[in-house]
């Protein structure tokens, strides 16, 4: 593939791209990558998602593209101000895996399939149709978002290539 | 935001004896095991941000063997221990009574070798740690994953995802000889432990 733009977003970050290149985050475990895609403008915002509520935060000053609950609405803001209506947006998200079982479950464990559910909550709650997703199962994943096309490609170490 | 203000260097210099010790335990039994001299390099205790902590082990993305196993009781926290796939071949092709196929796939065997083996230096490690602290420490059933940096080490860093973006990580190398074996151990004790493990070695807190 040729060399083009891409914009990296770290864990507990969110970023936008406009107009060409890829958007990606890397290593997700039982973090969500979660985008948002304007086809018409071809805008694209991924979130790296790490905690399912900000309720149980404790930090002074908030990261709000940490936790589900304030991530999502931020993101949805950014693109906004770029120029994006809601109505034009659609969502993917891929991750929320459990990577390691223990027999005593404890709620860090399950944080994946929490965040998973905290996600799609938040985004029925902004009217943003959820058109792909690939999440659960005990392994982690690299996502990348075509802001040209729209196309999601999540990789993963044992599954390969997988496109949304 | 951070979590931590600097702690002072007597501080660090006894996270990194923690480090030490704990290590320095499971490399011993590691020893035993090979029945080979095993080097340790000295103990980091680096407080870093979520993203470095997989830049340690090369990159988010990189394919890492994994044992996590999460301490429990007095002063919680993760412990990892963290092998190159083909660290972790080398270490099974040294230990009698497993054949180990040459390819970079891990069989059932050779996953659950690794498993007892990740077992029995995270228990050295924590027996260690429980012996000069005279806290109690218990680990969870150790559980293995052979996967992306990022992916795994996230595990670790939950509970200071509630307090800021950055967290504390105790990081001891341990090599063999000819370097065809090398290890990792990740200590990340829970934010609130700190204050235990110092108040239990008879560290001052107040002047913070």
């Amino acid at each position: 593939m040729i060399e083009q733009n891409v914009v990296k977003v770290a864990m507990a970050d969110l970023n936008v791209i406009k107009q060409y290149g890829l958007i990606r985050t890397s290593g997700l475990g039982s973090c969500i990558g979660l985008t948002m895609y304007d086809p018409i403008l071809h805008l694209a915002g991924m979130a790296h998602v790490m905690l399912p509520s900000s309720e149980i935060a404790r930090e002074g000053e908030l990261n709000i593209a940490k936790y589900a609950d304030t991530a999502l609405p931020a993101l949805l803001e950014r693109l906004q101000k770029m120029g994006s209506s809601k109505s034009n947006l659609v969502a993917k998200m891929a991750g929320g895996s459990q990577m390691f079982a223990f027999g005593g479950q404890n709620d860090t464990m399950r944080i994946g399939p929490r965040n998973t559910e905290s996600c799609r909550a938040k985004l029925q709650e902004l009217g943003i149709p959820l058109i792909g997703e690939d999440t659960g199962g005990n392994y982690g994943r690299t996502i990348e978002l075509d802001c040209s096309t729209g196309i999601l490609f999540i990789r993963s170490v044992q599954m390969g290539v997988k496109e949304l | 935001m951070r979590v931590f203000k600097q702690f002072k260097e007597l501080k660090m210099d006894v996270l990194k004896e923690v480090g030490n010790i704990g290590a320095g335990n499971a490399a011993t039994a590691l020893s035993h095991l090979l029945n080979k001299p095993i080097d340790m390099a000295v103990p980091k205790v680096q407080i870093l941000r979520f993203e470095e902590v997989s830049d340690k082990v090369g990159g988010s993305e990189q394919v890492v063997v994994a044992i996590f196993l999460r301490v429990e009781g007095d002063a919680p926290g993760n412990l990892f221990f963290i092998l190159s796939p083909k660290s972790a071949k080398s270490l099974l092709k040294r230990l009698a009574g497993i054949k180990v196929a040459n390819d970079d796939s891990f069989n059932d065997m050779e996953m659950s070798a690794l498993n007892e083996i990740g077992n029995i230096l995270s228990g050295s490690y924590l027996s260690a740690l429980a012996d000069l602290t005279k806290l109690s420490m218990s680990p969870t059933v150790p559980s293995l994953a052979i996967d992306m940096a990022g992916a795994i080490l996230s595990y670790g860093l939950l509970q200071y995802g509630e307090m800021g973006d950055d967290a504390l990580l105790i990081d001891t190398t341990f090599l063999e000889g000819n370097h065809e074996v090398e290890g990792q151990f990740f200590l990340i004790p829970d934010p609130e432990s700190f204050a235990i493990i110092f108040e239990s070695l008879g560290v001052p807190t107040e002047n913070d």
